[in-house]
C-alpha cells in the first residue's frame, strides 16, 4: 500500500508541477496578480510531494521491502543500514527522482528568499523551474517509476552494485546533483529576464550567490567522484576523461565562465547577453549530462545497463529545453543587451580571455566525448577519443588561463595599468622563473633529474599562488581597515589560491607517480620509489556482506615500518561479481597505494599493484578550497542589500569610479 | 574608423584566428588520439590497418584464459562466435574481466596476435558495451550473409 502512495505522491507533484510552470507564466504575460499569486503555493505543494514519494522510497529500502522490484534489484538483506540509504540513489529510478527532489530545494529556496524582486519577474522564474520539474516528473512517471512493484515477492535482493557500497559513494551523487541543478537558477533567471524582455542588473546581483553555491556543490561533487574513482577502481588514475565525467565536468567549465561573467555584468553592466547565454549553456550541459548518463550511448566505464526508450525521452526534453531557451535567446536577446566600454588592458578583457578559455575548453570537451557517436552517425566506423587528446587539448587551453590569472585582481576596471600590476607581481614572477631555473640546474647535475611537467607545474603553481598572496597582501597595505577583504573577494583569493595547489598536485602525480605491476611470492620484497614492499601473504577476511582475500603489505623505509596495507578482493554474496579494494597509505606530500590483482601459480604468490603517487591529494585539496571558495563568496552581503541600500554597498567594494549610467550597446555601435 | 569600430575589428579578428586555431588543433590530436574498434571477423577480413592500433571487441572465450606462472602474462581468446584472436596481455585485468564477457582491448596486431596493452570490462555484469553488441550482430550478418551466398549457386566463395 505505501509503494502505491509514493506514486500517487509523484503523480500529484507532477499536476502542480504543470501548474507551477503554466499559471504563474501566463499570469506575468496578462498581468494577472491572481495567477501569479499561484507560484509560491505551487512550488511549497511539489515539494511536500516530491519529498513524501522520496522518504517512501527511502523507507522501502529501509525496512527491505522486496515487493518493490526497484529495492529488489538494489538492495538484499545483508545490506548495511548506510548502505541502504545510498541504495535510494544507486540507480536509474532512485537517482532520478533525487534528482526531482534536488531541483524542488533549490526551488522552495528561490521562493524562499526571493521576496525583494518584483513579483511578475520571479513568477517566470518559478515557471520555468517548474517547467524543469515537469520534464523530469513525467519521465518518471511514464519510463522509470521507482514504486512498480516485483509479484510474487522475491525472498531477498538483487544487492547493491558492489561498486558502489562505499563511503563515497554515499556523498558523490547529491553534491554533483546539487551542482548540476542548482545551475537551474541561473538558467530559469535567465530566461525569465528574456521572456520579460528586460534584466535589471540588480537581478543579476541576486542570482550571483546562487551560482556560486551550485559551482561549489559540483566542484565537491566531481572531487568526491574523482577521490572515489581513485581508491575503488584499483587503478589509482584520478581522472579517466571517460565520457561520464566529461559529462560532469562540462557545466563545471561553463559554470566557471559563468560566476566571472555575472561578475562584470553585474558590477559593469557589461556582457549581458553573454551572461545570459552562458546561463543557457551551463545548464543545458547538465542536462545534456544527464543525457549521456542516462540513457547509455556512450561506451564508458560508468556505462550501466540502460534503456533506448528513456534515452528518447531525454533527448527530446533536451531539444526541447535547448531548442526553446535558444529560440527565446535569438528572440530576445538584442533586447536586454547593453554593457559598458571598456579599454584592451582591463580586467573586463581578462575575464573575457577566461570565458574565452573556459568555453572553448568546454568545446573541446564536448566534441571528444561525442565525437564517437558523430562517427557512428555519419558511418566513419565506431571510433573512441583517447585521453591524450583531451589532455593535449586542455593543457594548451589553460596556459593562457595560468599565465593571465594573476593579473585579474590587479588591474582595475575599464582601464588597467599592466606595468604597475606586473611590477606588484614581480616577486611571484621572479620565484617562478627562480624555481624553474634552479630545478633545471639540479636535473642537470643530478643524474636521474626532474622531469618537465613537474616543474613546469611547481612554477606555474608558485606564480599563480604567489600573485594571489601578493594581491592579498596589497589590499592589505592599501585598503582601509574593515574593507579589507569582502567576503566576495576572500572567496576570489580562496578559490584562485585553490588553483595554484591544484595545478601542482596535477602536474607533479603526473609527471613523477611510479606505478608498478609485479609479482610477489610469500615474504618477497621488493624497493619501489625508494620504499621496501614486503608480501606477507594473503589471508580470509570477511564483512557484513562479502568474504574476501586479504593480502597484507608491509612497507618500509630505512628498515623502520612506514605502513602496513591490506588490500581486498571482496567476494559479495550475491551475484559473482569480485571488487577490488585497495588499501592507501595517505600523506600530504605522497599516497602509497596498493592493489591485488589475482593469484599466479600455486605456491601463494600475487599479482600487486603497487603505485607511489607524489601530492596527490592536492589535486582534491585545491579543489576543496575551490569549492569553499565559491561559498565564502556567496556569502557576501552585499548580494542580499537592499536595492536602496545598492549604491553605498558598491562603492565600498568596486574599487573603480562609481557606476555610470547604462548605455546599450546599440547606440554604442552607432557612436 | 571610430576607435569603437576599431576595437571591435581588432576583438573579432583575434575571436576568428582563435576559433580557426582551435579547430585546427582539435582535429590533429583528435586525429592522433582516434582508435577504432574491430570485432574478430573484421579483424580477419584486414579491416585494420598493418601495425596501427584499435581496439579489439568481443567475447572473452571460454575457457581460453592461461595464465603464466611466473610472470603477470595472460594470454586470452577473443571472439565473436565466428572467428577468433589470441590476445596477450601483461598486466593487471580488471575485476569483471572473465570468460564469456565482453571485453575491449587496445592494442595492435604482432605476428598473427593481438597485444594489448589496455583491457576494459564493464562495471556492469550483464552490461555489453552497444559498440562490441553491433560488432557482434554485424559478425553474426556477415556470416548469415555469406552462408546463403555460399549455398546458392553461382554464389561468391
Amino acid at each position: 500500500m505505501i509503494p502505491e502512495l509514493g506514486q500517487l505522491a509523484l503523480i500529484l507533484a507532477l499536476l502542480l508541477a504543470a501548474a507551477q510552470c503554466v499559471l504563474p507564466i501566463l499570469g506575468a504575460q496578462i498581468g494577472n496578480r491572481a495567477l501569479i499569486g499561484v507560484a509560491r503555493p505551487a512550488v511549497a505543494g511539489q515539494a511536500v510531494f516530491v519529498v513524501l514519494a522520496f522518504v517512501i522510497l527511502t523507507y522501502a529500502f529501509v525496512t527491505q521491502d522486496f515487493s518493490v522490484k526497484y529495492v529488489t534489484l538494489n538492495s538484499n538483506r545483508l545490506l548495511p543500514w548506510y548502505y541502504r540509504f545510498s541504495a535510494v540513489w544507486g540507480a536509474h529510478e532512485g537517482s532520478l527522482l533525487l534528482w526531482v527532489l534536488i531541483l524542488n530545494v533549490w526551488t522552495v529556496a528561490v521562493a524562499t528568499f526571493s521576496h525583494r524582486l518584483p513579483d511578475a519577474f520571479i513568477a517566470r522564474v518559478l515557471g520555468v523551474l517548474g517547467f524543469i520539474s515537469l520534464g523530469f516528473l513525467l519521465f518518471t512517471v511514464l519510463t522509470s517509476n521507482p514504486f512498480e512493484r516485483a509479484l510474487p515477492m522475491p525472498f531477498d535482493g538483487n544487492d547493491l552494485n558492489p561498486v558502489l557500497q562505499d563511503p563515497g559513494l554515499i556523498m558523490h551523487p547529491p553534491m554533483l546533483y546539487t551542482g548540476y541543478v542548482g545551475f537551474s537558477v541561473a538558467f530559469s533567471f535567465a530566461l525569465a529576464a528574456l521572456i520579460g524582455g528586460e534584466l535589471d542588473v540588480r537581478w543579476v546581483r541576486w542570482a550571483r550567490p546562487w551560482t556560486n553555491v551550485a559551482w561549489g556543490f559540483l566542484t565537491l561533487g566531481i572531487a568526491l567522484g574523482s577521490w572515489w574513482a581513485y581508491y575503488t577502481l584499483g587503478w589509482g588514475g584520478w581522472w579517466f576523461w571517460d565520457p561520464v565525467e566529461n559529462a560532469s565536468f562540462m557545466p563545471w567549465l561553463v559554470g566557471t565562465a559563468l560566476i566571472h561573467s555575472q561578475a562584470v555584468t553585474e558590477k559593469r553592466g557589461s556582457f549581458r547577453a553573454w551572461t545570459l547565454l552562458l546561463a543557457i549553456f551551463a545548464f543545458s550541459l547538465s542536462l545534456l549530462g544527464t543525457f549521456l548518463v542516462r540513457s547509455g550511448v556512450l561506451t564508458s566505464v560508468h556505462a550501466f545497463a540502460s534503456d533506448p526508450k528513456r534515452g528518447l525521452f531525454i533527448l527530446v526534453f533536451l531539444a526541447i529545453v535547448i531548442g526553446g531557451s535558444l529560440l527565446i535567446y535569438a528572440l530576445r536577446a538584442p533586447k536586454v543587451a547593453g554593457g559598458e566600454p571598456f579599454a584592451a588592458i582591463s580586467r573586463e578583457t581578462l575575464l573575457l580571455v577566461n570565458n574565452l578559455m573556459f568555453v572553448c575548453a568546454a568545446a573541446m570537451v564536448l566534441l571528444g566525448t561525442l565525437y564517437p557517436l558523430l562517427g557512428e552517425a555519419l558511418n566513419l566506423g565506431r571510433i573512441s577519443v583517447g585521453p591524450p587528446y583531451f589532455g593535449f587539448m586542455f593543457v594548451l587551453l589553460m596556459l593562457p588561463v595560468a599565465v593571465l590569472m594573476p593579473f585579474g585582481p590587479f588591474l582595475r576596471w575599464r582601464s588597467g595599468n599592466w606595468r604597475a600590476a606586473l611590477g606588484a607581481l614581480k616577486p611571484a614572477l621572479m620565484a617562478a622563473v627562480g624555481l624553474a631555473v634552479l630545478a633545471v640546474i639540479l636535473a642537470r647535475v643530478l643524474a636521474d633529474g626532474l622531469p618537465f611537467k613537474a616543474i613546469a607545474g611547481a612554477a606555474a603553481s608558485i606564480w599563480v599562488g604567489l600573485g594571489i598572496i601578493l594581491y592579498a597582501l596589497a589590499r592589505w597595505r592599501n585598503a582601509p581597515r574593515g574593507r579589507r577583504y569582502t567576503p566576495e573577494m576572500f572567496g576570489m583569493i580562496l578559490a584562485h589560491f585553490g588553483v595554484a595547489i591544484f595545478l601542482a598536485g596535477v602536474l607533479i602525480v603526473e609527471a613523477t607517480n611510479v606505478e608498478k605491476d609485479i609479482k610477489l611470492g610469500r615474504n618477497e620484497s621488493v624497493e619501489i620509489g625508494g620504499y621496501i614492499f614486503r608480501f606477507d601473504g594473503v589471508t580470509s577476511a570477511a564483512g557484513p556482506n562479502f568474504k574476501a582475500d586479504q593480502g597484507t603489505l608491509t612497507v618500509l623505509k630505512n628498515d623502520a615500518v612506514v605502513a602496513t596495507l591490506k588490500p581486498q578482493k571482496r567476494q559479495y554474496s550475491r551475484g559473482t561479481q569480485v571488487q577490488t579494494q585497495s588499501a592507501i597509505d595517505p600523506g600530504l606530500f605522497r599516497d602509497i597505494y596498493v592493489a591485488l590483482g589475482e593469484p599466479i601459480g600455486t605456491d601463494g604468490a600475487w599479482a600487486v599493484r603497487i603505485y607511489i603517487k607524489p601530492f596527490v591529494r592536492w589535486i582534491w585539496l585545491g579543489a576543496l578550497f575551490m569549492m569553499l571558495g565559491g561559498f565564502v563568496a556567496a556569502a557576501d552581503r552585499r548580494f542580499r542589500a537592499l536595492p536602496d541600500a545598492e549604491r553605498s554597498a558598491d562603492s565600498a567594494t568596486t574599487p573603480a569610479a562609481p557606476l555610470p549610467a547604462a548605455t546599450p550597446a546599440s547606440a554604442k555601435a552607432s557612436a | 574608423m571610430t576607435p569603437t569600430r576599431k576595437r571591435r575589428l581588432i576583438v573579432i579578428s583575434l575571436v576568428v584566428a582563435a576559433v580557426a586555431i582551435a579547430t585546427t588543433l582539435s582535429v590533429i590530436a583528435l586525429q592522433q588520439s582516434m582508435t577504432y574498434l574491430f570485432s574478430p571477423s573484421e579483424v580477419r577480413a584486414g579491416s585494420p590497418p598493418k601495425l596501427a592500433r584499435f581496439r579489439l571487441g568481443g567475447v572473452v572465450e571460454e575457457q581460453s584464459i592461461k595464465r603464466a606462472n611466473d610472470s603477470l602474462k595472460v594470454d586470452f581468446v577473443v571472439t565473436d562466435r565466428f572467428q577468433t584472436i589470441p590476445v596477450e596481455y601483461t598486466g593487471i585485468l580488471p575485476d569483471l574481466f572473465r570468460e564469456g564477457q565482453s571485453v575491449v582491448a587496445t592494442g595492435a596486431m604482432q605476428d598473427g596476435r593481438f597485444v594489448a596493452t589496455e583491457v576494459l570490462a564493464k562495471h556492469d555484469e550483464t552490461y555489453m558495451p552497444p559498440e562490441v553488441a553491433n560488432a557482434i550482430a554485424k559478425a553474426k550478418a556477415a556470416h548469415v550473409d555469406h552462408a546463403s551466398a555460399s549455398s546458392s549457386p553461382g554464389g561468391i566463395q
